[in-house]
Protein backbone atom coordinates (compact mmCIF):
# COMPACT_ATOMS: atom_id res chain seq x y z
CA UNK A 1 0.00 0.00 0.00
CA UNK A 2 2.48 2.20 0.85
CA UNK A 3 4.31 1.39 -2.56
CA UNK A 4 1.08 2.29 -4.30
CA UNK A 5 1.00 6.12 -2.58
CA UNK A 6 4.53 6.51 -3.06
CA UNK A 7 4.27 5.97 -6.97
CA UNK A 8 1.45 8.56 -7.16
CA UNK A 9 3.23 10.83 -5.12
CA UNK A 10 6.10 10.89 -7.55
CA UNK A 11 4.91 13.96 -9.58
CA UNK A 12 3.83 15.86 -6.92
CA UNK A 13 7.32 15.80 -5.34
CA UNK A 14 9.09 16.38 -9.03
CA UNK A 15 6.64 19.80 -9.25
CA UNK A 16 7.86 21.10 -5.86
CA UNK A 17 11.37 19.82 -6.98
CA UNK A 18 11.65 21.72 -10.03
CA UNK A 19 9.92 25.37 -9.07
CA UNK A 20 12.19 25.39 -6.23
CA UNK A 21 15.06 24.85 -8.19
CA UNK A 22 14.06 27.30 -10.57
CA UNK A 23 13.71 29.96 -7.49
CA UNK A 24 17.47 29.04 -6.70
CA UNK A 25 18.56 29.06 -10.13
CA UNK A 26 17.24 32.78 -10.55
CA UNK A 27 18.82 33.84 -7.29
CA UNK A 28 22.42 32.12 -7.15
CA UNK A 29 23.60 29.00 -8.83
CA UNK A 30 25.92 28.81 -5.39
CA UNK A 31 26.17 26.43 -2.91
CA UNK A 32 24.33 28.83 0.10
CA UNK A 33 21.25 28.56 -2.16
CA UNK A 34 20.89 24.89 -1.86
CA UNK A 35 20.93 25.01 1.57
CA UNK A 36 18.21 27.48 1.87
CA UNK A 37 16.31 25.13 -0.84
CA UNK A 38 16.50 22.55 1.72
CA UNK A 39 15.65 24.75 4.71
CA UNK A 40 12.73 25.82 2.13
CA UNK A 41 11.59 22.54 1.31
CA UNK A 42 11.74 21.72 5.12
CA UNK A 43 9.63 24.72 6.41
CA UNK A 44 6.90 24.08 3.61
CA UNK A 45 6.47 20.05 4.09
CA UNK A 46 3.69 20.02 6.69
CA UNK A 47 1.03 22.10 3.99
CA UNK A 48 2.46 19.49 1.34
CA UNK A 49 1.93 16.74 3.37
CA UNK A 50 -1.02 17.53 4.18
CA UNK A 51 -2.23 18.44 0.67
CA UNK A 52 -0.73 14.80 0.00
CA UNK A 53 -3.21 13.37 2.53
CA UNK A 54 -6.39 15.07 1.32
CA UNK A 55 -5.37 13.72 -2.24
CA UNK A 56 -5.14 10.71 -1.41
CA UNK A 57 -8.07 10.18 0.84
CA UNK A 58 -10.11 11.97 -1.58
CA UNK A 59 -9.44 9.62 -4.60
CA UNK A 60 -8.25 6.45 -3.32
CA UNK A 61 -10.39 4.07 -0.61
CA UNK A 62 -8.31 2.18 1.50
CA UNK A 63 -7.49 -1.55 1.35
CA UNK A 64 -9.76 -2.73 4.20
CA UNK A 65 -12.78 -1.04 2.72
CA UNK A 66 -12.10 -1.92 -1.19
CA UNK A 67 -11.65 -5.33 0.33
CA UNK A 68 -15.06 -5.75 1.66
CA UNK A 69 -16.67 -3.87 -1.63
CA UNK A 70 -15.46 -6.54 -3.83
CA UNK A 71 -16.65 -9.48 -1.26
CA UNK A 72 -19.82 -8.02 -1.48
CA UNK A 73 -19.79 -7.71 -5.53
CA UNK A 74 -18.91 -11.59 -5.90
CA UNK A 75 -22.07 -12.19 -3.07
CA UNK A 76 -24.93 -10.52 -5.53
CA UNK A 77 -26.97 -12.50 -7.62
CA UNK A 78 -26.09 -12.00 -11.63
CA UNK A 79 -27.90 -9.74 -13.40
CA UNK A 80 -29.56 -7.60 -11.07
CA UNK A 81 -29.16 -4.07 -10.69
CA UNK A 82 -27.47 -4.58 -6.99
CA UNK A 83 -25.21 -6.40 -9.20
CA UNK A 84 -24.86 -3.67 -11.57
CA UNK A 85 -24.52 -0.65 -9.42
CA UNK A 86 -21.75 -2.85 -7.63
CA UNK A 87 -19.76 -3.32 -11.04
CA UNK A 88 -19.80 0.29 -11.33
CA UNK A 89 -19.02 1.47 -7.73
CA UNK A 90 -15.60 -1.12 -8.44
CA UNK A 91 -15.28 0.42 -11.74
CA UNK A 92 -15.46 3.95 -10.21
CA UNK A 93 -12.95 3.36 -7.25
CA UNK A 94 -10.35 2.33 -10.27
CA UNK A 95 -11.13 5.24 -12.13
CA UNK A 96 -10.53 7.47 -9.33
CA UNK A 97 -7.38 6.25 -8.10
CA UNK A 98 -6.03 6.83 -12.09
CA UNK A 99 -7.11 10.01 -12.25
CA UNK A 100 -6.27 10.90 -9.07
CA UNK A 101 -10.03 12.63 -8.86
CA UNK A 102 -12.55 12.72 -5.91
CA UNK A 103 -14.26 9.29 -5.62
CA UNK A 104 -17.54 10.77 -4.91
CA UNK A 105 -18.60 14.61 -5.65
CA UNK A 106 -19.47 15.22 -2.61
CA UNK A 107 -16.19 15.71 -0.66
CA UNK A 108 -18.18 16.14 2.34
CA UNK A 109 -17.17 17.16 5.99
CA UNK A 110 -13.24 17.60 5.86
CA UNK A 111 -12.72 15.97 9.60
CA UNK A 112 -9.00 15.73 10.97
CA UNK A 113 -7.76 14.36 14.24
CA UNK A 114 -4.69 15.05 15.19
CA UNK A 115 -2.45 12.88 17.56
CA UNK A 116 0.45 14.73 19.09
CA UNK A 117 2.82 14.71 21.64
CA UNK A 118 3.42 16.91 24.44
CA UNK A 119 4.15 20.75 23.97
CA UNK A 120 2.52 20.70 19.86
CA UNK A 121 1.97 24.16 19.02
CA UNK A 122 -2.09 23.47 17.48
CA UNK A 123 -2.71 26.98 16.40
CA UNK A 124 0.24 27.26 14.16
CA UNK A 125 -0.81 23.42 13.15
CA UNK A 126 -4.55 24.30 12.43
CA UNK A 127 -3.36 27.19 10.02
CA UNK A 128 -1.24 24.76 8.28
CA UNK A 129 -4.98 22.59 7.55
CA UNK A 130 -6.78 25.78 6.35
CA UNK A 131 -4.13 26.59 4.34
CA UNK A 132 -3.88 22.83 2.40
CA UNK A 133 -7.43 22.77 2.67
CA UNK A 134 -7.62 25.96 0.52
CA UNK A 135 -5.49 24.78 -1.78
CA UNK A 136 -6.91 21.35 -2.23
CA UNK A 137 -10.51 23.02 -2.98
CA UNK A 138 -8.76 24.84 -5.70
CA UNK A 139 -7.33 22.01 -6.67
CA UNK A 140 -10.66 20.21 -7.32
CA UNK A 141 -9.46 17.25 -4.47
CA UNK A 142 -12.43 18.94 -3.04
CA UNK A 143 -15.68 20.16 -3.77
CA UNK A 144 -16.60 23.76 -2.70
CA UNK A 145 -18.35 22.51 0.34
CA UNK A 146 -18.68 25.30 2.89
CA UNK A 147 -22.01 26.92 3.33
CA UNK A 148 -22.78 29.93 5.26
CA UNK A 149 -26.46 28.35 7.11
CA UNK A 150 -27.85 32.13 7.53
CA UNK A 151 -26.75 33.46 4.35
CA UNK A 152 -26.48 30.85 2.10
CA UNK A 153 -23.07 32.23 0.61
CA UNK A 154 -20.75 29.87 -0.59
CA UNK A 155 -16.86 31.04 -0.03
CA UNK A 156 -15.63 28.29 -2.09
CA UNK A 157 -12.60 27.65 0.07
CA UNK A 158 -13.95 25.26 2.61
CA UNK A 159 -13.09 27.44 5.48
CA UNK A 160 -15.89 28.93 7.88
CA UNK A 161 -17.21 28.25 11.51
CA UNK A 162 -17.20 24.72 11.90
CA UNK A 163 -14.86 23.80 8.84
CA UNK A 164 -12.83 22.10 8.43
CA UNK A 165 -13.50 19.79 11.67
CA UNK A 166 -10.28 19.67 13.16
CA UNK A 167 -9.63 17.76 16.56
CA UNK A 168 -6.59 17.57 18.56
CA UNK A 169 -5.46 14.56 21.28
CA UNK A 170 -2.14 14.54 22.96
CA UNK A 171 -0.37 11.06 23.45
CA UNK A 172 3.06 9.84 24.99
CA UNK A 173 4.74 9.07 21.57
CA UNK A 174 6.85 11.27 20.16
CA UNK A 175 5.18 11.35 16.84
CA UNK A 176 2.79 13.34 14.97
CA UNK A 177 -0.29 11.46 13.52
CA UNK A 178 -2.73 12.91 11.24
CA UNK A 179 -6.06 11.43 10.42
CA UNK A 180 -8.67 12.33 7.98
CA UNK A 181 -11.84 11.61 6.79
CA UNK A 182 -14.03 13.00 4.35
CA UNK A 183 -17.65 12.51 4.99
CA UNK A 184 -20.36 12.67 2.66
CA UNK A 185 -23.67 14.84 3.50
CA UNK A 186 -26.41 11.84 2.09
CA UNK A 187 -24.96 9.56 4.56
CA UNK A 188 -24.62 12.00 7.58
CA UNK A 189 -27.82 12.49 7.10
CA UNK A 190 -28.86 9.42 7.81
CA UNK A 191 -27.72 8.90 11.09
CA UNK A 192 -29.65 8.66 14.03
CA UNK A 193 -29.56 9.23 17.84
CA UNK A 194 -32.36 7.26 19.88
CA UNK A 195 -33.11 7.50 23.58
CA UNK A 196 -33.62 4.34 25.74
CA UNK A 197 -36.07 3.51 26.15
CA UNK A 198 -37.84 3.72 23.11
CA UNK A 199 -41.44 2.72 23.22
CA UNK A 200 -43.02 2.13 19.63
CA UNK A 201 -39.22 -0.65 18.81
CA UNK A 202 -39.87 -2.26 22.62
CA UNK A 203 -36.25 -1.42 22.79
CA UNK A 204 -35.00 -1.70 26.65
CA UNK A 205 -31.94 0.23 28.30
CA UNK A 206 -30.01 -2.89 27.74
CA UNK A 207 -27.99 -4.47 24.82
CA UNK A 208 -31.12 -6.00 23.20
CA UNK A 209 -32.61 -2.83 22.91
CA UNK A 210 -29.26 -1.13 21.57
CA UNK A 211 -29.86 -3.97 18.63
CA UNK A 212 -33.43 -2.78 18.14
CA UNK A 213 -32.58 0.92 17.45
CA UNK A 214 -29.68 0.07 15.48
CA UNK A 215 -31.65 -2.11 13.25
CA UNK A 216 -34.42 0.54 12.97
CA UNK A 217 -31.66 2.98 12.08
CA UNK A 218 -30.61 1.13 8.83
CA UNK A 219 -33.71 0.56 7.81
CA UNK A 220 -35.00 3.98 7.84
CA UNK A 221 -31.64 5.01 5.70
CA UNK A 222 -32.40 2.26 3.08
CA UNK A 223 -30.49 3.49 -0.05
CA UNK A 224 -30.45 7.19 1.02
CA UNK A 225 -27.19 6.93 2.75
CA UNK A 226 -25.39 5.50 -0.42
CA UNK A 227 -25.00 1.72 0.89
CA UNK A 228 -23.88 -0.76 1.51
CA UNK A 229 -21.99 1.46 4.29
CA UNK A 230 -20.74 0.75 7.32
CA UNK A 231 -21.88 2.40 11.03
CA UNK A 232 -20.26 3.72 13.39
CA UNK A 233 -21.98 3.57 16.96
CA UNK A 234 -21.73 4.90 20.66
CA UNK A 235 -23.35 3.14 23.70
CA UNK A 236 -23.77 6.44 26.06
CA UNK A 237 -22.01 9.61 26.40
CA UNK A 238 -24.27 12.99 26.29
CA UNK A 239 -26.16 13.86 23.25
CA UNK A 240 -22.34 15.62 21.83
CA UNK A 241 -20.30 13.39 22.67
CA UNK A 242 -22.23 9.89 21.58
CA UNK A 243 -22.18 11.13 18.24
CA UNK A 244 -18.53 12.40 18.06
CA UNK A 245 -17.45 9.15 19.28
CA UNK A 246 -19.80 6.92 16.55
CA UNK A 247 -17.47 8.80 14.42
CA UNK A 248 -14.44 8.21 16.02
CA UNK A 249 -15.62 4.49 15.42
CA UNK A 250 -15.35 4.65 11.77
CA UNK A 251 -11.85 5.36 11.90
CA UNK A 252 -11.39 1.70 13.33
CA UNK A 253 -9.86 -0.69 10.43
CA UNK A 254 -12.91 -2.69 8.99
CA UNK A 255 -11.49 -6.20 10.32
CA UNK A 256 -10.36 -5.37 13.42
CA UNK A 257 -11.60 -7.26 16.84
CA UNK A 258 -13.39 -5.67 19.48
CA UNK A 259 -11.77 -5.96 22.66
CA UNK A 260 -15.02 -6.21 24.34
CA UNK A 261 -16.78 -9.81 23.94
CA UNK A 262 -20.49 -8.90 23.31
CA UNK A 263 -19.56 -5.69 21.90
CA UNK A 264 -17.63 -7.52 19.23
CA UNK A 265 -20.61 -10.31 18.86
CA UNK A 266 -23.02 -7.33 18.65
CA UNK A 267 -20.91 -5.26 15.96
CA UNK A 268 -21.03 -9.19 14.10
CA UNK A 269 -25.05 -9.75 14.53
CA UNK A 270 -25.58 -6.08 13.23
CA UNK A 271 -24.18 -6.90 10.24
CA UNK A 272 -25.57 -10.24 9.35
CA UNK A 273 -29.02 -9.32 10.29
CA UNK A 274 -29.16 -6.23 8.15
CA UNK A 275 -27.52 -8.02 5.01
CA UNK A 276 -30.76 -9.96 6.14
CA UNK A 277 -33.43 -7.39 5.23
CA UNK A 278 -33.11 -7.02 1.70
CA UNK A 279 -32.27 -3.37 1.20
CA UNK A 280 -28.92 -4.00 -0.81
CA UNK A 281 -26.89 -1.32 -2.76
CA UNK A 282 -27.88 1.57 -2.70
CA UNK A 283 -31.29 0.48 -1.68
CA UNK A 284 -32.20 -1.70 -5.03
CA UNK A 285 -32.55 -4.73 -3.01
CA UNK A 286 -29.79 -7.43 -2.50
CA UNK A 287 -27.54 -9.13 -0.32
CA UNK A 288 -25.78 -6.78 1.49
CA UNK A 289 -26.55 -3.76 3.27
CA UNK A 290 -24.36 -3.35 5.65
CA UNK A 291 -20.18 -3.49 4.88
CA UNK A 292 -19.31 -3.21 8.94
CA UNK A 293 -20.38 -1.75 12.01
CA UNK A 294 -17.84 -0.64 14.72
CA UNK A 295 -19.50 -0.09 18.23
CA UNK A 296 -17.91 1.54 21.33
CA UNK A 297 -19.66 2.78 25.09
CA UNK A 298 -19.20 5.57 26.98
CA UNK A 299 -20.16 6.25 30.56
CA UNK A 300 -23.89 7.73 30.78
CA UNK A 301 -26.13 9.63 33.50
CA UNK A 302 -28.29 8.03 35.34
CA UNK A 303 -31.33 9.74 33.48
CA UNK A 304 -29.69 8.95 29.87
CA UNK A 305 -29.00 6.14 27.52
CA UNK A 306 -28.45 7.48 24.16
CA UNK A 307 -27.23 5.45 21.34
CA UNK A 308 -25.64 7.59 18.41
CA UNK A 309 -25.74 6.29 14.75
CA UNK A 310 -23.08 7.28 12.12
CA UNK A 311 -22.91 6.09 8.88
CA UNK A 312 -20.93 6.08 6.41
CA UNK A 313 -21.49 5.34 2.56
CA UNK A 314 -19.56 2.67 0.56
CA UNK A 315 -17.47 5.49 -0.54
CA UNK A 316 -15.93 5.14 2.82
CA UNK A 317 -12.85 7.85 2.61
CA UNK A 318 -10.46 7.96 5.93
CA UNK A 319 -7.04 8.26 5.75
CA UNK A 320 -3.85 8.74 8.12
CA UNK A 321 -0.28 9.32 7.85
CA UNK A 322 2.49 9.77 10.73
CA UNK A 323 5.08 12.86 9.82
CA UNK A 324 8.47 12.36 10.41
CA UNK A 325 10.35 15.18 12.51
CA UNK A 326 10.53 17.38 8.88
CA UNK A 327 7.00 16.85 8.25
CA UNK A 328 6.91 14.58 5.33
CA UNK A 329 4.76 11.76 5.27
CA UNK A 330 6.55 9.19 6.77
CA UNK A 331 4.14 6.17 7.58
CA UNK A 332 0.65 5.78 5.85
CA UNK A 333 -1.52 4.45 8.59
CA UNK A 334 -4.42 2.30 6.39
CA UNK B 1 -30.10 -2.03 -21.25
CA UNK B 2 -32.66 0.28 -23.06
CA UNK B 3 -31.51 3.57 -24.63
CA UNK B 4 -33.07 7.20 -25.13
CA UNK B 5 -31.88 10.24 -26.91
CA UNK B 6 -32.46 13.74 -27.27
CA UNK B 7 -34.80 15.16 -27.35
CA UNK B 8 -36.42 13.13 -24.57
CA UNK B 9 -40.62 12.95 -24.91
CA UNK B 10 -43.37 12.36 -22.06
CA UNK B 11 -44.66 9.01 -24.08
CA UNK B 12 -41.33 7.76 -24.64
CA UNK B 13 -41.10 8.02 -20.67
CA UNK B 14 -44.03 6.12 -20.10
CA UNK B 15 -42.78 3.37 -22.19
CA UNK B 16 -39.46 2.90 -19.60
CA UNK B 17 -40.89 -0.03 -16.44
CA UNK B 18 -39.09 -0.25 -13.10
CA UNK B 19 -36.16 -1.83 -13.11
CA UNK B 20 -35.28 -1.00 -16.85
CA UNK B 21 -31.46 -0.09 -16.77
CA UNK B 22 -31.38 2.80 -18.99
CA UNK B 23 -28.58 5.27 -21.13
CA UNK B 24 -29.02 8.81 -21.63
CA UNK B 25 -27.71 10.51 -24.67
CA UNK B 26 -28.46 14.31 -24.77
CA UNK B 27 -28.77 16.95 -22.29
CA UNK B 28 -29.28 17.19 -19.07
CA UNK B 29 -29.53 19.96 -16.52
CA UNK B 30 -28.34 19.80 -13.16
CA UNK B 31 -30.69 21.40 -10.06
CA UNK B 32 -30.82 20.36 -6.32
CA UNK B 33 -31.97 21.78 -3.11
CA UNK B 34 -31.18 25.78 -4.33
CA UNK B 35 -32.90 25.28 -7.35
CA UNK B 36 -35.59 23.29 -6.60
CA UNK B 37 -36.91 26.00 -3.67
CA UNK B 38 -35.57 28.69 -5.86
CA UNK B 39 -38.54 27.35 -8.59
CA UNK B 40 -41.02 26.61 -6.04
CA UNK B 41 -40.64 30.19 -4.98
CA UNK B 42 -41.70 31.28 -8.07
CA UNK B 43 -38.79 32.55 -10.05
CA UNK B 44 -39.06 31.90 -13.17
CA UNK B 45 -36.27 29.24 -15.18
CA UNK B 46 -33.19 30.73 -16.62
CA UNK B 47 -34.09 28.08 -19.63
CA UNK B 48 -36.88 25.81 -21.16
CA UNK B 49 -37.35 22.78 -18.85
CA UNK B 50 -39.95 21.59 -20.98
CA UNK B 51 -39.02 17.78 -21.95
CA UNK B 52 -35.81 18.21 -20.07
CA UNK B 53 -34.62 15.86 -17.23
CA UNK B 54 -33.28 17.42 -13.72
CA UNK B 55 -29.92 15.55 -12.66
CA UNK B 56 -29.81 15.96 -8.80
CA UNK B 57 -25.99 16.77 -9.04
CA UNK B 58 -23.67 19.16 -7.35
CA UNK B 59 -20.67 18.55 -9.65
CA UNK B 60 -17.25 19.54 -8.95
CA UNK B 61 -16.29 21.58 -11.74
CA UNK B 62 -12.86 23.35 -12.82
CA UNK B 63 -12.77 26.12 -14.61
CA UNK B 64 -9.35 26.75 -16.86
CA UNK B 65 -8.13 30.51 -15.82
CA UNK B 66 -7.10 30.77 -19.49
CA UNK B 67 -9.68 29.49 -21.71
CA UNK B 68 -12.50 30.27 -19.07
CA UNK B 69 -13.87 26.74 -19.83
CA UNK B 70 -15.34 24.63 -17.21
CA UNK B 71 -14.42 20.98 -16.63
CA UNK B 72 -16.61 18.70 -14.97
CA UNK B 73 -13.80 16.42 -12.76
CA UNK B 74 -16.42 14.96 -10.30
CA UNK B 75 -20.57 13.98 -10.63
CA UNK B 76 -22.30 11.77 -9.15
CA UNK B 77 -26.03 12.05 -7.46
CA UNK B 78 -27.52 13.62 -4.50
CA UNK B 79 -30.08 12.18 -2.42
CA UNK B 80 -33.10 13.24 -3.92
CA UNK B 81 -35.39 13.02 -1.25
CA UNK B 82 -34.84 16.89 -0.25
CA UNK B 83 -36.33 17.66 -3.38
CA UNK B 84 -39.78 15.70 -2.31
CA UNK B 85 -41.91 18.90 -1.59
CA UNK B 86 -40.75 20.39 -4.59
CA UNK B 87 -40.80 17.64 -7.82
CA UNK B 88 -44.16 17.20 -8.42
CA UNK B 89 -44.77 20.74 -8.46
CA UNK B 90 -42.09 21.54 -10.54
CA UNK B 91 -43.61 17.98 -13.53
CA UNK B 92 -46.56 20.50 -13.54
CA UNK B 93 -45.26 23.65 -13.70
CA UNK B 94 -42.09 23.35 -16.14
CA UNK B 95 -42.85 19.71 -18.11
CA UNK B 96 -39.79 18.31 -17.08
CA UNK B 97 -40.04 14.72 -17.81
CA UNK B 98 -37.01 12.75 -16.19
CA UNK B 99 -35.16 13.06 -13.30
CA UNK B 100 -32.03 11.68 -11.84
CA UNK B 101 -30.95 11.30 -8.81
CA UNK B 102 -30.30 8.79 -5.92
CA UNK B 103 -32.45 7.36 -2.99
CA UNK B 104 -35.45 7.32 -4.44
CA UNK B 105 -38.54 9.74 -4.04
CA UNK B 106 -41.89 9.44 -1.89
CA UNK B 107 -45.83 9.57 -2.52
CA UNK B 108 -46.02 12.67 -4.45
CA UNK B 109 -43.22 12.34 -6.44
CA UNK B 110 -44.35 9.00 -7.95
CA UNK B 111 -47.90 10.91 -8.55
CA UNK B 112 -46.87 13.47 -10.11
CA UNK B 113 -44.74 10.80 -12.54
CA UNK B 114 -47.77 9.36 -13.18
CA UNK B 115 -49.72 12.17 -14.02
CA UNK B 116 -47.09 14.05 -16.04
CA UNK B 117 -45.66 11.02 -17.65
CA UNK B 118 -42.04 11.77 -15.61
CA UNK B 119 -39.41 8.97 -14.85
CA UNK B 120 -37.04 8.51 -11.73
CA UNK B 121 -33.95 7.38 -12.90
CA UNK B 122 -31.38 6.43 -10.04
CA UNK B 123 -27.79 6.90 -10.83
CA UNK B 124 -25.00 4.95 -8.47
CA UNK B 125 -24.64 7.09 -5.75
CA UNK B 126 -20.64 7.94 -5.26
CA UNK B 127 -19.98 6.69 -8.86
CA UNK B 128 -18.60 10.10 -9.16
CA UNK B 129 -15.59 9.40 -12.00
CA UNK B 130 -17.91 6.83 -14.13
CA UNK B 131 -20.30 9.05 -14.33
CA UNK B 132 -18.31 12.37 -15.16
CA UNK B 133 -16.36 10.49 -17.64
CA UNK B 134 -19.92 10.67 -19.29
CA UNK B 135 -19.81 13.80 -19.68
CA UNK B 136 -18.54 15.33 -22.80
CA UNK B 137 -19.22 19.63 -22.45
CA UNK B 138 -20.79 21.51 -19.98
CA UNK B 139 -22.16 23.35 -22.73
CA UNK B 140 -23.82 26.72 -19.77
CA UNK B 141 -24.31 27.69 -16.67
CA UNK B 142 -27.03 29.17 -14.73
CA UNK B 143 -27.86 30.89 -11.45
CA UNK B 144 -24.12 30.58 -10.56
CA UNK B 145 -25.18 32.93 -7.60
CA UNK B 146 -26.16 30.12 -5.87
CA UNK B 147 -22.61 28.60 -5.30
CA UNK B 148 -21.30 25.94 -7.93
CA UNK B 149 -22.43 22.90 -6.64
CA UNK B 150 -26.17 24.42 -6.28
CA UNK B 151 -25.85 26.09 -9.79
CA UNK B 152 -27.66 24.55 -13.19
CA UNK B 153 -25.26 23.55 -15.32
CA UNK B 154 -26.08 22.26 -18.44
CA UNK B 155 -24.03 18.94 -19.81
CA UNK B 156 -24.14 17.17 -22.85
CA UNK B 157 -23.67 13.50 -22.07
CA UNK B 158 -23.49 10.10 -23.55
CA UNK B 159 -24.92 6.79 -22.40
CA UNK B 160 -25.01 8.02 -19.04
CA UNK B 161 -25.69 5.01 -16.77
CA UNK B 162 -29.25 4.95 -15.06
CA UNK B 163 -31.79 2.64 -13.23
CA UNK B 164 -35.38 3.40 -13.36
CA UNK B 165 -36.54 2.99 -9.87
CA UNK B 166 -40.00 5.05 -10.36
CA UNK B 167 -41.93 4.77 -13.16
CA UNK B 168 -44.82 6.44 -15.01
CA UNK B 169 -47.42 4.11 -13.68
CA UNK B 170 -47.47 4.48 -9.94
CA UNK B 171 -44.37 2.05 -9.16
CA UNK B 172 -41.56 2.52 -7.46
CA UNK B 173 -38.85 0.14 -6.07
CA UNK B 174 -38.17 2.11 -3.15
CA UNK B 175 -41.52 1.44 -2.01
CA UNK B 176 -41.26 -1.97 -2.67
CA UNK B 177 -37.85 -2.66 -0.81
CA UNK B 178 -38.86 -0.02 2.46
CA UNK B 179 -42.08 -2.80 2.66
CA UNK B 180 -40.48 -5.93 2.05
CA UNK B 181 -37.34 -4.88 4.60
CA UNK B 182 -39.90 -3.44 7.22
CA UNK B 183 -41.35 -7.07 7.19
CA UNK B 184 -38.00 -8.64 6.91
CA UNK B 185 -36.90 -6.09 10.02
CA UNK B 186 -40.43 -7.20 12.34
CA UNK B 187 -38.92 -10.47 12.92
CA UNK B 188 -35.55 -9.30 14.36
CA UNK B 189 -37.22 -7.09 16.83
Amino acid sequence: MALKKKASKIPVKKTKKVTTQKKAAAKKPAKKSSKTVAKKVAKDSIEDSLLELIRVTSAELPDDVQKVILEALEREEKNTSAEYAMNIIKANIELAKKKSQPLCQDTGTVIFYVSHPVGFNQTKFSDKILKAVTLATKKGYLRQNSVDSLTGENSGLNVGPGHPSIHFHEHAKKTVEVKLMLKGGGCENVGAQYSLPHTALGAGRDLDGVRKVILDAVHKAQGKGCGPGVLGVCIGGDRGAGYMESKEQLFRKLDDQNSHPELKKLEKEIVETSNKLGIGPMGFGGKTTLLGCKISALNRLPASFFVSISYMCWAYRRQGVELSGNNQIKKWLY
Amino acid sequence: MKKINYPFSAEEMRDLKVGDMVLITGKLYTGRDAVHKRLHDGVKPPVDLKNQIIYHCGPVILQDPKTKEYKVTAAGPTTSIREEPYQADVMKDYGIVGVIGKGGMGAKTLAGCKEYGCVYFHAIGGAAQVLAEKIDKVTGVHWLDLGSPEAIWELAVTDFPVVVTMDAHGNSLHAEVESKSNDALKKFL
